[in-house]
């Protein structure tokens, strides 16, 4: 398969808020809840911040980057268990934004956790048949954990977006497998505000089983084995799972390094392995191989296997910020602000 | 083309007028100005009405034959207008009247000013005052008329080295002029730290740096000049109305910090009246914002651009100054009912040119001058008053 | 505000589509069917030509602003500006993940895309620009081709920004 990502760039909005800072205010133990779910940080979105901004954020990066006229887009996805609009997609709004309208298809995708990474299946197929000449995945989220539930100390908000195509390809992208089954760890029915889940049952037969299954499936598929990767990166819904996954698979701390990036971040849901991949192309050099397992819940894995080109020797990241930068920053908020800053607060008037 | 005259004027009490309506201030203030004018009813041409709003105040549209019925005038079929122009709506009106007695289509005319902006939630009020700065392009985006006119006070700070306290002086002048009007909507006095100290609407802005919303109306009848002395014993005399528009909004100016708008309409009026600013003893000028005022000193022509701050500081335009400034509190201290602040404006000229301002009497005054403002200075209109000896 | 009304402008609010007067070169935003710069402005109709601003910009002036517009309450005290864009049109604009004693008059900022307003809690939600400051690393890369549909091409492709 000779399609690949082009460019891509990612986005984490400025503010953080600490777990200690969030269990000070239900009188929880936040600190030993950070180590716990190895989170130090979670970042938050402004007010004026959502899906839509910051899928548009990371995309005009990589369109930058990447020297990529928008109009050259042939499809738009942006996966997300966040998008502002129940009916309306998000991806319209995106195009428009980036000036890729009005000949090019677009849809919202919705799988949890890993409707980005869909995304980029679908992109790759379109681009493979020949369809279209680019085509964009983002995923972001800007999910949220009801107040005082383990999910409020690591519910983040961040989005990457990839262009994918067959030409100057920085990573090319091998060979995808998938793995799914009815598995409901995780959920949010319609209208409601927050997500529900179902405690530990979304650890063993939820996220480690699929994940596990599917890049044994890639590691059978391509015949490869964990110290043919330079990189790895899995879907990352806290700091904990990822590396006990990638333990169990026999990859190292240095293989996951650069892919680990939710104790700093949080969880950006369907941001969360993107931004990982990210932070790896960053990072990668000419002839490396990366393997990327993102999990949604509900349930499913995509994997990928990855190989950078010399084209990433030369391709020109200086535009925007690095996502080292993304993690690294931040300015940190007390609940009461956060608590503003995500609609928690019950306002009078009409 | 006719000399025009103000023969009569009216005013009510500017302020939060809970018992009152828009009706019945708009009338108050017209029946005030005809008896003052000594003006029979039957010799009427026609009544100009500023109002910036009593559609979305008053869900009122049509306003002008409202005022006219309830004047009791309805069976005399006179034309009536409305006249818009943002906070600049009454002196438009007042242009509108004056252009209507010099042509000699009409004889005499009332011009009326009214805004009733109480009946609706401050909020609402606000957004309804924002709407005269460029709603798609300005407001839209966050901005405010306040958040406007901070942009220009900021600007003009960082060029000419303005100071809060030169901005906060306005208010403290103003409100010790109001202290003396019984028709002020404000008669406290304020110090330069009470200024200073109150909380931002739009820093360097703060509270007290604000007009407030005030409820209010004031009405001028106009007339020939030649027969003036049948209606008053000090006809005072209109040298010039001059009206200069711009940009409606501040990010398409030549300059953030200059209202060409302003510059234009007073040296027009000057060149008509073949005055200077120099002969001007009393003005009334547009301080919605305490760098309105500065703004409007030097565009003008009161003092070179850039000076208006340490001037104003050394009491150049204060009640013992060359020129007294807004002796009757200005918009910040008498009130800003919108549409009738213009008229207002005139209303105070005329009775200090009478020399019947009372405590806020300005000795030797034989010209003056008004000046108001639309928005950040889209619009802007300039009358030069003349006492006739 | 109609949504038909805010739509219609989001070439403008999106992508910061303005105009530029074949005749005298100057950039307007938002674009403008005569030229108010030209001396003969009646003249330049019809010889407006679509142009896309980059989003670069630095401060002329901005107020902290503490009584809010309608839709920002959730962001007292925030930061409106007046920026002047690198192509020369001046934009009024709230500048972003900005510390307030860090807005100066000279600061170099981009434009970014944010929400503006919402409709209420079931109506639609406005985008629009907004700006954050700079970062050294936003030199844009040279312009690559049109930005703007062919038809309007009475410019070389030289002349056109970036999207």
């Amino acid at each position: 398969m000779e399609a690949g990502i082009v460019s891509y760039g990612a986005y984490v909005p400025r503010y953080r808020i600490t777990p200690t800072e969030i269990g000070r205010v239900w009188g929880a133990d936040g600190e030993g809840m950070g180590l716990a779910l190895n989170v130090q940080r979670k970042s938050v979105p402004a007010p004026d911040e959502d899906t839509i901004t910051i899928s548009t954020e990371a995309l005009r990066t990589a369109l930058v980057r990447g020297g990529i006229d928008p109009q050259t887009i042939g499809a738009l996805y942006v996966g997300s268990e966040s998008h502002p609009y129940a009916v309306k997609p998000t991806a319209t709004v995106v195009a428009q934004a980036v000036g890729a309208t009005p000949n090019l298809t677009a849809a919202d995708f919705e799988f949890a956790c890993k409707a980005g990474t869909a995304a980029i299946q679908t992109c790759l197929g379109l681009v493979g048949a020949d369809m279209i000449r680019y085509g964009v995945a983002i995923g972001t989220d800007t999910s949220q954990g009801a107040p005082g539930d383990a999910l409020e100390y690591s519910a983040s908000a961040g989005g990457a977006a990839f262009v994918i195509g067959r030409e100057k390809v920085i990573a090319r992208v091998n060979r995808t497998l998938s793995y799914t089954t009815d598995t409901p760890d995780f959920w949010r029915r319609e209208g409601q505000r927050y997500p529900s889940h179902g405690g530990r049952f979304t650890g063993e037969p939820a996220y480690f089983r699929h994940v596990t299954e599917c890049a044994r499936r890639m590691f059978e598929a391509v015949g490869t084995a964990p110290k043919d990767y330079a990189h790895v990166i899995f879907h990352q819904p806290n700091g904990k799972f990822p590396v006990r996954v990638g333990k169990q698979l026999g990859f190292t701390d240095a293989q996951m390094r650069y892919g680990l990036v939710t104790p700093f971040i949080g969880n950006t849901y369907s941001g969360a392995a993107l931004i990982g991949l990210a932070n790896v192309l960053d990072h990668t050099t000419p002839g490396e191989r990366i393997l990327m397992v993102g999990y949604g819940s509900g349930a499913g894995s995509d994997a990928f296997d990855l190989e950078a080109t010399e084209e990433v020797a030369v391709y020109d990241r200086s535009y925007g910020r690095t996502t080292q930068e993304y993690l690294e920053g931040g300015v940190e908020i007390p609940y009461a602000v956060y608590a503003k800053f995500r609609g928690k607060i019950q306002m009078g008037g009409s | 083309m006719r000399e025009v005259a103000v023969l009569g004027v009216g005013q009510t009490k500017f302020g939060e007028l809970w018992d009152r309506s828009f009706r019945e201030i708009g009338i108050e203030a017209g029946l005030q100005a005809l008896v003052d004018a000594k003006l029979s009813s039957a010799d009427l041409g026609g009544l100009f009405l500023g109002n910036m709003a009593s559609g979305t105040l008053l869900d009122q549209e049509h306003i002008a034959p409202l005022i006219l019925d309830y004047a009791g005038l309805a069976g005399r079929h006179l034309p009536a207008v409305r006249v818009e122009g943002g906070g600049a709506s009454g002196s438009l009106a007042l242009h509108q009247g004056f252009l209507a007695v010099a042509s000699g289509l009409y004889d005499y005319v009332v011009v009326g000013g009214a805004e009733k902006m109480t009946d609706v939630p401050d909020t609402t009020a606000n957004e309804i005052i924002s709407s005269t700065a460029d709603h798609e392009w300005e407001v839209v985006f966050g901005a405010t008329l306040p958040a406007l006119w901070g942009l220009i006070a900021r600007r003009h700070m960082h060029d000419f080295g303005t100071t809060r306290a030169q901005l906060a002086q306005v208010a403290v002048h103003m409100h010790e002029m109001a202290s003396r009007n019984p028709l002020a909507h404000y008669r406290n006095k304020l110090t330069l730290e009470q200024v200073i100290g109150a909380g931002g609407v739009a820093e360097p802005l703060g509270v007290l740096d604000c007009a407030p919303i005030s409820d209010g109306a004031a009405a001028v009848v106009l007339g020939p000049l030649d027969v003036a002395e049948k209606h008053t014993d000090i006809p005072i005399r209109i040298a010039a109305s001059e009206v200069a528009c711009d940009s409606m909004a501040v990010q398409h100016r030549a300059s953030v910090t200059t209202l060409e708008s302003t510059v234009v309409a007073a040296r027009r009026a000057f060149e008509r009246a073949r005055r200077a600013p120099a002969d001007v003893r009393v003005a009334e000028v547009h301080d919605a914002y305490t760098i309105s005022a500065l703004l409007a000193l030097e565009d003008l022509g009161f003092v070179e651009k850039g000076r208006a701050g340490p001037e104003f500081e050394s009491g150049r335009f204060g009640p013992k100054g060359a020129m007294v400034v807004n002796p009757s509190g200005g918009l910040k201290a008498q009130g800003r009912p919108f549409g009738a602040v213009g008229v207002a404006q005139v209303v105070e000229l005329v009775r200090q040119l009478r020399g019947q301002a009372k405590d806020r009497q300005v000795s030797g005054a034989t010209l003056a001058l008004a000046h108001d403002v639309g928005g950040t200075g889209a619009t802007s209109a300039v009358h030069l008053l003349e006492r006739v000896n | 505000m109609s949504i038909a009304r805010f739509w219609r402008e989001t070439p403008r609010r999106y992508n910061l589509g303005g105009s530029k007067c074949t005749i005298c070169g100057t950039v307007y935003f938002p674009p403008r069917a005569v030229c108010p710069t030209c001396p003969h402005h009646r003249e330049t109709l019809e010889k407006m030509v679509p142009f896309q601003l980059v989003g670069d910009g630095e401060v002329v002036s901005y107020t902290v602003v503490h009584d809010a517009a309608e839709g920002f309450e959730m962001q007292v005290p925030y930061v409106m500006a007046l920026v002047k864009t690198v192509e020369g049109p001046v934009l009024t604009g709230q500048i972003v993940d900005v510390e307030i004693p860090e807005v100066v008059i000279g600061l170099k900022v981009r434009a970014t895309l944010r929400k503006l307003r919402e409709e209420g809690k079931a109506g639609v939600i406005h985008y629009g620009y907004k700006f954050t400051p700079a970062l050294d690393s936003d030199v844009r890369p040279p312009a690559r081709g049109p930005a703007v549909p062919a038809e309007s091409g009475a410019l070389p492709a030289s002349d056109r920004a970036p999207a």
